[in-house]
């Protein structure tokens, strides 16, 4: 244990320690907030103090929320960049100007990753990897169930994996998100939720937290999880019984890093930019344990057999042409959405589609029976709120911070207060036609 | 000696003699309140000011309007009450018992139970989360045993009774302390006089026994009540959104969002623990638990014959089986080479000892540094504190002691925004560090938190000091501050050391805060560690390898402030004698 003094004299000691000449002219340290996991930020610290000696790398992490929150209560003295995957992170931080442009000299890297461009239309983050959205299952726990592995993400709809499906939510995660965004963007609005809630009545858990899926499937406590590729490759590579898929509709999305405004270290920081993007860095990415995407073509020729291409493998990411602007509008209200239609009311939403489910594999039902359970398919996958609704400006703008000038139409809670209570008579009101279905004739 | 009771010092100055104060008191006063003030009260205004902004700016209550407009919010509402309330149920039949047999019987090898008794309290995050999981989960081990022998699973985890279960199993420590210090304090001779008047057995305990612990019992339940009502982790832990705390940190933990309802369920959630703790003190109002005997060491310990250490055995173990068992998973976790859905890892190793080994020196320092301060601060506060509202008529000190106890619903977060927003531009003198960001302000943050564990510790055991024994001290000639080191802290040791012992234990496993303030990984407890391998699969044995470590450290430092108390109590009650 060192003593209370020891500590002070540390303290003092490293302030005054003359650090060493920095090579290449770069600042002495570069100050990184980061909410990646210890796997990928390690070998990119010692590999960037060891092509730049004299700068030293120092990781803040934290998760995503954090890190947001830190940025913008520090923006005095700020630390030097943002590293993280949330794109949504980084919207925010862009919003409220604590993100400087910047234009990386590196060659060779792609613009676009599937229909989803690789870095900021703005310019204030750039991508330097790429991810897949796919299904992840614990082998050991369908064997164990007698459960076929499922592949694409209709396949999640079907019965048989009624309380064996994970998910996190996209409030709470930027990548869930934009898988959701997807299959609305994809299926249209009505169709798009429909696929959502019929999904969501077989989830036994909306996690808080992106990691929490792929925890949960590598310890068995459900065996199917709604993950970002890399959670599912690596943990097989760890060596759980895991296997990972891209369904044939997948979403691809860039994982990034983006230059603190008024960072300190603004040539260190410029530098770390193009190290991630330079081939030296790219190819750390194929790491066993990271297993991310790089964003560099010529990367793919080192990488093993095998390894996901997508801009090989067309399937990845292409099939839906993503509108950038119709997601960031709706950005908050879907997220809102979700929550209140399916993370909230999940036991309700699982209850309705249990009944439902039973109903329909009701041998020998008769045209009453059909009705029923049609009418209450049809209020278990109805949201509240209509398209044009979602995309108008005034509705949009009431879950978004006040801009001046702008006129939300009411405040958050309001909407969410009249949402959840249509969805719980919605819910409720399923579950009782499905329940008649199943006595009538 | 009963007469010196009504017999009191002339006391100097006007000011004091009008309060029963004395300046040093005073002053006393006004620091716990700077300081409460400083690192509570305006770090906390400035966050959740939102919440009574409305729309347009300006003071408005429309948001609680809407709070109270929410089915979901006051279902939750309503679902954080029970569940409180249930666990306190379920803690006290696992911690009444055991603190009874500690207390009364003649039981080898108590040191280690009361240690145990901590252990609880130390579940590191994520690692905990998984472990228990693993062994209580829909396919944890208890219940893939039970699904291959008998064909059915026990829902231990799910729903608010799963909530209930692991807060219980989780939270009783506050009780068992509380309790185990406020036994402690009973004197042999009332326990003799009540047997020679015939009571015996039941009647001995219900009658006497129990009620003069009271206060023990009432604190470590209101503890429990309040922060089974503000708990976070094990909500979240089950994936149970229909609870304050959750709604609160889901809404302000989510990036983006501007509603501030995250910050009114906060508000909401700090105003019913202060009704819970009001009522609390209401339970003990007019009755008197202080007793004048001293010395003795605690009620007279018996044999327990053959048949009845057998049975507290059992009873013994098999509560610490199970409290203790998500801290053998985290350590079977620790030596798995991979543990999925099967009863046991299939492999052990331990190379994950190996990878963390480096990097843990600094890390167990760090948290005994930080958290041994915190509870050393809170400690010193909370007994300062309980001694100025108990013994002095000041004006202010109610409000005083109920702003410290409002930080124990203050969320880890909401704080730790609050100090980065205060204290961030403001620089250290050497440096140029900003102080938000130096190590201290770490100490800081736990010990504001945690200070109303100490606080409510203290006040159980000066409750049960006679003032008489004080007034004695000073007829004696002894001054205000020997009667204080001499006779009131050393019958307090305790309570304190109770309070001390959460403190300490709950502020070594606390990640919100960390995780915002800490500003290098030099300066991190072992907390923020275990979260940056928790985030991939690879890291999830080193993490609970880290975790082992935690729960190692804070047991060892926990069995040496026991070993320490007792000492001082032998030598002090010689001395007293």
């Amino acid at each position: 244990m060192t003593s209370l003094l020891g500590r002070l004299w540390l303290a003092f000691a490293f302030t005054l320690a003359a650090t060493p000449a920095p090579a290449q002219g770069l600042e002495s340290k570069l100050v990184i907030v980061t909410s990646f996991s210890k796997d990928l930020t390690a070998p990119y610290a010692q590999a960037f103090e060891k092509k730049y000696p004299g700068t030293k790398v120092e990781l803040q992490n934290r998760n995503t929320a954090a890190a947001v929150t830190f940025i913008r209560e520090t923006r005095s003295s700020p630390p030097d960049l943002m590293w993280a995957s949330a794109p949504d992170a980084f919207e925010v931080l862009k919003k409220d100007a604590l993100l400087q442009k910047y234009q990386p000299k590196a060659q060779g890297v792609a613009d676009k990753v599937g229909s989803y461009p690789v870095n900021d239309r703005d310019g204030f983050y750039v991508g330097f990897a790429a991810s897949g959205y796919g299904i992840m299952y614990n082998t050991r726990y369908l064997r164990a169930n007698s459960l076929a592995a499922p592949k694409e993400w209709d396949d999640l709809k079907k019965p048989v994996y009624f309380g064996h499906v994970g998910i996190s939510a996209p409030s709470r995660s930027g990548t869930t998100h934009l898988t959701v965004e997807t299959i609305l963007q994809g299926e249209g609005w009505e169709k798009g939720w429909a696929t959502l809630l019929e999904i969501g009545g077989n989830l036994a858990q909306v996690s808080d937290r992106s990691f929490g899926v792929p925890d949960a499937v590598n310890s068995g406590q459900y065996g199917i999880g709604i993950v970002i590729d890399f959670f599912g490759l690596s943990a097989k590579a760890s060596g759980f019984p895991v296997e990972f898929v891209y369904p044939t509709v997948t979403t691809i999305v860039p994982a990034n890093v983006g230059i603190i405004a008024n960072a300190k270290n603004q040539k260190a920081a410029e530098a770390f930019v193009e190290f991630l993007l330079s081939e030296e860095g790219q190819q750390i990415l194929l790491d066993p344990k990271i297993q991310r995407l790089p964003v560099r073509l010529a990367t793919y020729d080192k990488a093993p057999a095998g390894y996901p291409n997508p801009f090989k493998n067309t399937a990845l990411g292409a099939k839906v042409s993503f509108n950038p602007e119709l997601s960031e509008g709706r950005y908050e209200l879907v997220n809102s959405l979700y929550d209140r239609v399916v993370t909230f009311r999940l036991k309700e939403l699982n209850a309705a589609w249990k009944t439902i489910h039973a109903a329909e594999a009701k041998p020998g039902a008769g045209p009453e029976a059909k009705r029923l359970v049609a009418e209450a398919r049809k209020l278990a996958t109805a949201v509240p709120i209509s398209e044009r609704e979602a995309s108008d400006r005034a509705i949009a703008g009431s879950f978004q911070e006040v801009k001046p000038g702008a006129k939300p139409a009411g405040r958050q809670a309001e909407f969410e207060s009249r949402w959840d209570a249509a969805v719980v008579k919605n819910y409720a009101e399923a579950k009782a036609l499905a329940e008649k279905a199943l006595t009538a004739k | 000696m009963s007469s010196v009771a009504t017999i009191r010092p002339p006391l100097p100055a006007p000011f004091a003699a009008r309060f029963g104060a004395s300046p040093a008191q005073i002053v006393a006063l006004a620091a716990i309140a700077v300081f409460l003030l400083a690192f509570l009260i305006v770090p906390l205004l400035r966050v959740i000011v939102v919440a009574f902004t409305g729309p347009e700016g300006g003071f408005s209550l429309v948001h609680f309007g809407d709070f109270l407009a929410t089915a979901l919010l006051r279902e939750a509402f309503w679902n954080s009450i029970y569940v409180a309330a249930m666990t306190v149920v379920l803690a006290s039949l696992i911690a009444v018992p055991l603190a009874t047999i500690l207390a009364r019987f003649r039981f080898r090898g108590a040191a280690l139970i009361h240690t145990l008794g901590v252990v609880p309290l130390v579940m590191p995050p994520f690692v905990g989360a998984v472990a228990m999981q693993l062994i209580y989960g829909r396919n944890g081990a208890v219940n893939l045993l039970l699904l291959d022998c008998c064909g059915f699973r026990i829902p231990f985890m799910e729903g608010l009774n799963g909530v209930i279960f692991v807060e219980a199993l989780h939270y009783f420590p506050f009780i068992l302390l509380n309790l185990s210090a406020s036994l402690a304090n009973i004197d042999s001779a009332m326990e003799e006089s009540a047997q020679n008047l015939g009571a015996h057995g039941f009647t001995l305990f219900s009658r006497i026994v129990f009620p003069l612990a009271l206060p023990g019992y009432v604190a470590g339940a209101a503890l429990v009540f309040v922060k089974v009502f503000d708990d976070l982790a094990t909500p979240l832990l089950l994936n149970v959104t229909n609870m304050l705390a959750p709604q609160a940190y889901l809404k302000i933990t989510t990036v983006g969002i501007a509603d501030p309802m995250g910050y009114v369920i906060s508000v909401i959630m700090i105003a019913c623990s202060l009704g819970a703790m009001a009522l609390s003190a209401l339970a003990l109002r007019g009755r008197d638990f202080a007793t004048l005997q001293r010395g003795g060491g605690g009620l007279a310990r018996r044999s327990l014959g053959r048949a009845g250490n057998a049975v507290a055995a059992a009873f013994v173990v098999l509560v610490l089986a199970l409290v203790l068992s998500p801290h053998l998973g985290i350590f079977l976790l620790s030596i798995a080479t991979v543990w999925s859905y099967a009863v046991l890892p299939d492999g052990f190793t331990l190379a994950h000892y190996a990878t963390v080994f480096r990097e843990a020196g600094p890390l167990i320092s760090n948290t005994i540094l930080y958290c041994g301060l915190a509870g050393l601060i809170d400690v010193i506060l909370g007994a300062t504190l309980a001694y100025l509202v108990l013994r002095t008529r000041l004006p202010g000190r109610r409000l005083i002691e109920q702003i410290a106890m409002s930080a124990v619903a203050v969320p880890g977060l909401v704080l730790g925004i609050g100090l980065l927003r205060t204290y961030y531009d403001v620089k250290l003198p050497f440096g140029g560090e900003s102080l938000a960001t130096f190590w201290v302000m770490l100490v800081i943050a736990y010990a504001v938190r945690r200070l109303p564990y100490a606080l409510v510790s203290a006040k159980a055991a000066l409750q049960q000091l006679h003032v008489s024994l004080e007034e004695a001290a000073e007829n004696l000639g002894a001054g205000k501050f020997t009667t204080l080191s001499r006779i009131v802290v050393p019958l307090m040791t305790g309570g304190l050391l109770a309070g001390f012992v959460t403190s300490f234990a709950t502020a070594a496993v606390e990640l919100s805060a960390t995780l915002l303030l800490v500003a290098r990984s030099s300066d991190a407890p072992i907390a923020y560690g275990i979260y940056v391998y928790m985030q991939s699969a690879a890291g999830r044995g080193p993490g609970a390898a880290l975790g082992v470590i935690a729960v190692v450290v804070v047991s060892i430092a926990t069995y040496l402030a026991y070993r320490f108390a007792e000492r001082e109590r032998g030598m002090k009650s010689r001395e007293l004698i």
